[in-house]
């Protein structure tokens, strides 16, 4: 019995070394784990302290492998954050393609403005489409919402002053403005992301305009 | 006891058999003596083909020569998911073209993930003069053409349903083919087309079908163009909306909640493309007989979902995207406690990093708010064993039980273990459970467990899990009602595979892809087991160009009366006794 089993062990490690599998990286069983997979195992599992970190990958939702791929390649000559290249699975999540297209079709639907949305100290990003605002009172009511917070009325003076949260947004040349600071239209158009800042961070910004 | 069976007169057993409906019973009857089985098989109305390899249409044809409907399954399930290679097989013609010879009086076909052409439908349409109901799900390989062919000839047709297929649009005139004098439909799901139909046609049809009771639009129809169907129909039953978008405007706002609230039976909504937030309202005034609710398109978030969910009292199936987050989940177990099914898709589901705060929460709030749950997919990002544990003991009567950690071999994220005992609990307590599917780091004790306690399941999916052998021979070897199992990218091999193969008779399939199963196995399984077909997909190229010790890239097992299958592409092998001869 012992024979047979070790030779079945040994078997089994040459298949191993020929088994096809796209599996991801991430469990013992692996030898190559790549440091972002580590930092993301260790970092889920004390959510509340997870570092504001906006991976820098494209903003629509799922695409085909072919086009996602090459934004990966992309992504991964930017600096500074770490590479989210993960190489796609075949068929998973497990997901039909009918449902893959309809959420990718609707996001760029209508010219779906898409831009993601972050707060200081929330383990989740959320993606909203900025057109569907009609100004800056909707979109601040959206966001209080989502985040089940209050960041009150703007004012040119004195930005948010009363809230613990500023909303801001980094614009196409990498500026981060305060949200309400431009006219809605060219917020729309500029606005590449959004972060609500917490605290005393948010609680300067509005003063030095 | 001489003779005993003849003593009933022929027609008399005919009607009795007529009360027995079910596929299952309908054999048990056949077995009892010859003259049941003759009796029976010409009395059989309806047949459900699960495998339309597993028989031909001779052997079908020969023994039930008086059928009305016939439900025939193709491609194995992962085909859903891109696992299965264009061209693989699952054609309907061949069978189709025998029905229409044998068949006239034929009133129902059903097909699922079969390749449907034109001509196949265009025999349809003019062999069967009674033909009533025509189901393609998850079809392809026709085009709107092809269902011109079906509206203009089919004139008792009550049921066309295109659920989940995948059509060539060519053009939206076909809906026009349907004759003026045709009033007899009574359900049409077109959902699944790209282009618009001709919407006059659409409403003209409506309008004259009285017995008019599902009727699910594709995203092209307008919004607009909803509270006009809907008040030639107010009938309706079941609805699938299209785009759920309009510019804001009041007066299209008050037509469109006062034309669902004309629609007194409506039970069953879905659509909800595209869904701009404030026409959701519209809908409020029906929530209250709603049973059926299919929000999986609908990018609202979650506050907007809490609102109309809160109003479902009466709701049986929710199907919805995750953004409604563990709070909507909460409110749902709080409001609707007759649900029986619920399943949460993932909004995002090549994201890196959660876009939702959906974690294991929502599912253990529905488990315990809702008694009556008993149908679960879920996808989500975290899981531990301690919520499946809780889910399990508060939901005994689960049947079926699908979850989705998105990334593979995810660990419970409270104690990093496996989550072996979280599952084992699922199937330790939940002991009707039909149907799972399993996600998450998982070692060959999960699979223990469900050889274990698994004694009703008949379908289990697997991926990325267990570590040797050992786990693919606890399922097979455990499972006395296993039917389907499908497996990929699990360290499960020959061994296993061999010693189980008297089991694979007993099974409708065996589908494992991304495994370590020898071809040498593959061809001892083929030459062993005469009534399996073992196919062996590779599209690199013929499995015996590599040394016999190498895995094979897919592998698909099925029972068949039939023989080798003879409409296999070229990445397709099959192994039996000659396979020697047919790879040369």
């Amino acid at each position: 019995m012992a024979t047979s089993a070790s030779a079945y062990e040994n078997d089994i490690k040459n298949l191993k070394a020929t088994e096809l599998t796209l599996g991801l990286p991430g469990t013992h069983l692996q030898e190559n784990i790549p440091i972002i997979d580590q930092e993301k195992s260790s970092a889920s599992s004390s959510s509340n302290k997870r570092p504001l970190q906006l991976p820098h990958e494209e903003t629509s939702p799922a695409q085909d492998c072919g086009s996602k791929c090459s934004n990966i390649a992309k992504n991964t000559d930017d600096d500074a954050a770490p590479p989210p290249s993960k190489a796609k699975i075949v068929g998973w999540p497990p997901i039909r393609s009918y449902r893959k297209n309809s959420l990718q079709e609707q996001s760029e639907a209508a010219g779906g403005i898409y831009v993601k949305v972050s707060m200081d100290g929330a383990p989740y990003l959320r993606k909203i489409d900025l057109k569907i605002y009609g100004g800056y009172p909707q979109l601040l009511k959206s966001l209080e919402n989502m985040f089940k917070l209050t960041i009150g009325e703007y004012s040119e003076k004195e930005g948010y002053k009363g809230s613990d949260y500023a909303p801001t947004y980094e614009d196409k040349d990498g500026d981060w403005m305060l949200v309400g600071d431009v006219p809605w239209d060219m917020f729309v158009t500029s606005c590449k992301r959004l972060r609500i800042m917490k605290g005393s961070e948010a609680r300067g910004l509005g003063c030095a305009v | 006891m001489k003779k005993a069976a003849y003593s009933f007169p022929e027609e008399v057993l005919e009607h009795v058999f007529s009360f027995i409906v079910s596929d299952k019973d309908r054999s048990s009857i056949s077995l009892v003596c010859k003259s049941w089985y003759e009796i029976e098989r010409w009395c059989r109305r309806k047949v459900f083909v699960g495998n339309c390899y597993a028989v031909s249409p001779p052997i079908l044809i020969k023994r039930f020569p008086e059928l009305r409907s016939v439900t025939l399954k193709g491609k194995p399930h992962f085909a859903d998911f891109n696992l299965v290679p264009e061209g693989w097989g699952g054609f309907a013609c061949p069978w189709i073209r025998a029905m229409a010879g044998a068949y006239p009086w034929l009133e129902e076909i059903r097909l699922k993930r079969m390749v449907v052409s034109d001509e196949s439908l265009e025999i349809i349409a003019k062999s069967f003069r009674n033909f009533k109901v025509l189901v393609l799900s998850s079809c392809e390989g026709f085009t709107t053409e092809g269902l011109a062919a079906i509206a203009a000839n089919c004139r008792n047709l009550r049921e066309l349903d295109l659920r989940e297929s995948e059509v060539e649009d060519l053009s939206g005139r076909w809906l026009s083919d349907f004759p003026d004098s045709y009033t007899s439909l009574e359900s049409l799901n077109i959902s699944c087309l790209g282009n618009e139909v001709n919407l006059l046609a659409l409403e003209r049809l409506v309008s004259r079908c009285p017995n008019l009771k599902t009727l699910r639009l594709n995203r092209a129809v307008p919004l607009d163009r909803l509270p006009n169907l809907l008040r030639g129909a107010p009938q309706l039953a079941e609805l699938g909306t299209g785009a759920y978008t309009s510019e804001m405007r009041p007066d299209v706002f008050s037509n469109l909640a006062e034309a669902f609230a004309g629609c007194k039976q409506l039970k069953t909504l879905s659509g909800f493309w595209d869904v701009l937030p404030s026409y959701l309202p519209a809908v409020y005034p029906i929530c209250s007989q709603l049973i059926s609710l299919n929000l999986s398109y609908a990018t609202v978030q979650s506050p907007d979902l809490i609102k109309l969910v809160s109003l479902c009292e009466k709701l049986q199936k929710l199907w919805v995207l995750d953004y409604i987050e563990d709070d909507g989940l909460e409110v749902l177990a709080a409001s609707c406690k007759d649900l029986r099914e619920l399943r949460v898709f993932p909004s995002d589901p090549f994201g890196l990093e959660p876009n939702v705060a959906l974690t294991e929460q929502g599912l253990v709030s529905v488990s315990e708010g809702c008694p009556k749950l008993q149908s679960v997919l879920y996808f989500c990002r975290q899981m531990s064993n301690a919520a499946l544990n809780t889910i399990a003991r508060n939901r005994p009567n689960l049947t079926r039980f699908r979850l989705c950690i998105i990334e593979p071999r995810s660990p419970d994220y409270l104690t990093l273990q496996p989550l072996d005992d979280g599952f084992g609990a699922i199937v330790e307590h939940c002991k009707d459970l039909r149907r799972l599917s399993l996600s998450g780091l998982l070692t060959d004790r999960v699979f223990e467990y469900i050889g274990t306690y698994g004694k009703k399941l008949e379908m289990l999916s697997v991926a990325f899990a267990g570590d040797s052998d050992l786990g693919l021979h606890h399922v097979l070897s455990g499972c006395d009602n296993l039917r389907k199992l499908e497996i990929r990218d699990c360290p499960f091999g020959d061994k296993a595979l061999l010693a189980n193969a008297a089991k694979l008779e007993t099974m409708r399939s065996l589908w494992m892809s991304s495994c370590s199963v020898s071809f040498g196995a593959c061809k001892v399984l083929g030459q062993k087991m005469p009534r399996l077909n073992v196919e062996v997909m590779d599209e690199s190229g013929p499995p015996d160009s590599r040394p016999e010790s190498s895995p094979v890239e897919k592998l698909y097992v099925y029972r068949t009366v039939a023989g080798p299958r003879l409409d296999m592409p070229g990445f397709v092998w099959t192994m039996d006794d000659d396979s020697a001869l047919r790879i040369s």
